[in-house]
């Protein structure tokens, strides 16, 4: 079976000429089907950096990085957009569309498939948002929900498009523990019984346990991993 | 390779739903803020009211100033070619009109007097320029309302239409026929007859007209030449080819007389209002002004509305959604306010026209050409707004999301 994520020798650095300053030097990284692994690290550590990388959300610079089976290398904008889609994204903040309701949110990474109908559309994002216990919230405005429900919305959203692959940064940032931990909770438990793998990047020491294995970012390079944590726990 | 990590082969919607789906978005994200979505559609009607009155004054304004020869019928007509508009004509020999019978196709050529007189105001004594238009009363060469019912009584000496729509310095002679019947006013030195009234409407060359017999005329205009006159109506015979009788009357004519068809005449009127005076300069100024705030309007909207979504914008290119994608939402909701803000810019504008026609005596009206041409050029201004915001997309960058 192939990995959903395999990155080779992965440089980048921002800047031109004096002001150049690396920030990923030499990254190897391989996520296996369906593992969850959480990227850590000090802030400037290049985490962020790999992350929009491997979203295809930057163009690349120097290595290698195939991802749900498309090298990035050398990829154009189109194909770029085009694996997009096929990646579920959580951000920080919640990035909900703040004039659509929880339901109209979830549906618009749904708009982007031809094959279904407005109301295939809308049924699929009320089942899932009741899978993350917001079936009471359907039709809520962003503004009217708790900073956890906001971020469970995000949750179902980036579930919604069946991705290949769901990215998250700091996922929790935002939240008290109770809240975040329901949050990763929840996110681990779709992804698990879908099968998609998770790459989630964090400082917080409280959902470390959510993870098959930890990866340790310093400087621009990858300093250590605990492969199979949960297992050697 | 599993299907678990190949890119899954997704048909993206086609164009056309694509493209309703980001009209909806852009719908949803005005109406989301309506105190917005109100001040912009009222910037659009506002632009629609102005440009539709400039518009409106500007074609008023030419039909008025057209409209003695706009009520001129022939198939053919025969002007001196340094004549530049009918209030101020150069005569040509009389003998032009008899030269055109040479050939079968002609039926009838009519001489036209025109001449300002001075006209003096029955009431008060005051005299004041007034226009002439003197014609064999039965040729059936003018088309003015009331004209058809007082012909035979043009027929008689010393008598004249006067036109209702005068300016009213000249008297209230409308007024004064219905008590008195008809009674006599000085038109240059002369005392003629007032024997009914016809509708024609004062111009920038004129402020009133009377409509009298060629004898008539020459009774009024002494000075005047029997001889010179100012322009001549032809009507062929039926079946003939106008164009094809108007190339062989040009090279029967001497150069004094431009030989032109009833429509050329018009343009040729209408061309001197539109380039020698700067009336239709006024007025498409008026309107590109109108245009201009309307743009400046919508662009702050949809700027500020992109601006104050960035996070938004670049969430949606995070989940696939391309910048085309995100630029038919621009434009999309540009579409929306050109439509939501036209329809009732038309409204109050047919409104206004019926207020400010029945107070001015300018014939001011919606025609659904006007309204198309209104509706293109705010649909552009929309458009121009849109593509102008849509600059500021690229600020919305997915990978800044992290």
């Amino acid at each position: 079976m192939d990995s959903p994520v395999e990155l080779r020798g992965i440089t980048f650095a921002y800047g031109e000429g004096e002001l150049r300053k690396a920030v990923l030097r030499d990254v190897d990284l391989t996520v296996a089907p369906g593992e969850i692994v959480l990227l850590t690290g000090p802030s400037g550590s290049g985490k962020t950096t790999l992350l929009t990388l491997i979203g295809a959300l930057r163009a690349m610079q120097e290595g290698s990085a195939r991802v749900l089976g498309q090298e990035l290398n050398g990829a154009n904008e189109a194909t770029r957009v085009r694996l997009r889609r096929n990646i579920g994204f959580i951000f920080q903040s919640h990035n909900l569309l703040g004039f659509l309701t929880a339901r109209q949110n979830v549906a618009m990474a749904l708009e982007q498939d031809a094959a279904l109908a407005e109301r295939q559309r809308l049924d699929r994002a009320a089942a899932l948002l009741g899978q993350v216990g917001l079936s009471e919230h359907l039709d809520k405005l962003p503004a009217q929900l708790s900073g956890g429900q906001r971020q469970r919305v995000s949750v179902a959203r980036a579930l919604a498009a069946e991705p290949g692959l769901v990215l998250a940064d700091e996922p929790t940032a935002a939240l008290d523990k109770a809240s975040g931990h329901e949050v990763v909770m929840l996110l681990r438990d779709l992804a698990k019984s879908r099968g998609v793998p998770i790459l989630l990047v964090t400082h917080d020491p409280r959902i470390l346990d959510i993870a098959d294995r930890v990866v340790a970012m310093e400087d621009g390079r990858i300093v250590g991993a605990s492969a199979e944590r949960n297992a050697a726990r | 390779m599993s299907a678990s990590v190949t890119l899954a082969a997704r048909r993206a919607p086609g164009p056309v739903a694509a493209g309703l789906l980001a009209l909806r978005l852009a719908w949803r994200q005005l109406w989301s803020e309506k105190a917005r979505l109100a001040s912009a559609i009222a910037g659009v009607m506002f632009a629609c009211v102005l440009v539709f009155m400039q518009l409106g004054f500007r074609a008023a304004l030419f039909d008025s100033a057209t409209a003695v020869i706009g009520a001129m019928r022939g198939d053919l007509f025969l002007m001196h070619p340094l004549t530049t508009a009918s209030f101020r004509p150069e005569p040509m020999p009389r003998a032009r009109a008899w030269q055109v019978l040479a050939l079968p196709e002609v039926e009838r050529a009519v001489p036209i007097y025109l001449a300002q007189a001075t006209w003096r105001n029955p009431e008060d004594g005051t005299r004041r320029s007034i226009q002439l238009i003197g014609v064999e009363a039965d040729a059936g060469v003018l088309d003015f309302p009331g004209l058809a019912p007082i012909l035979d009584r043009l027929k008689r000496a010393d008598t004249i239409a006067f036109d209702r729509r005068s300016r009213p310095e000249f008297g209230a002679v409308a007024r004064l026929l219905e008590e008195r019947g008809p009674f006599e006013v000085q038109v240059g030195n002369r005392d003629m007859e007032v024997v009914g009234l016809i509708e024609i409407g004062p111009s920038f060359g004129a402020d009133g007209n009377i409509v009298l017999s060629d004898v008539n005329f020459r009774r009024v205009v002494k000075e005047r030449q029997v001889s010179a006159i100012d322009l001549v109506a032809i009507r062929l015979r039926p079946g003939a080819d106008v164009l094809d009788v108007q190339r062989r009357l040009r090279d029967l004519l001497p150069p004094d007389a431009m030989v032109l068809t009833q429509a050329q005449l018009h343009a040729h009127e209408r061309g001197y209002w539109e380039e020698a005076t700067p009336i239709g300069f006024i007025f498409s100024f008026g309107s590109l002004m109108g245009l201009v705030v309307g743009m400046v309007i919508v662009y702050q909207i949809l700027f500020s509305d992109i601006a104050g979504h960035l996070k938004e914008y670049a969430t949606l290119k995070a989940l696939g959604y391309s910048n085309l994608y995100l630029s038919q939402v621009v434009l999309g909701a540009a579409l929306i306010l050109a439509v939501t803000g036209f329809v009732p810019g038309m409204l109050v504008s047919a409104l206004l026209y019926d207020v400010v026609g029945s107070a001015t005596y300018l014939p001011l009206s919606m025609d659904v050409a006007r309204a198309s041409s209104v509706f293109a050029m705010i649909f552009t201004m929309c458009a121009v707004a849109g593509l102008l915001a849509m600059r500021k997309l690229r600020d919305a960058n997915p990978a800044d999301m992290f």
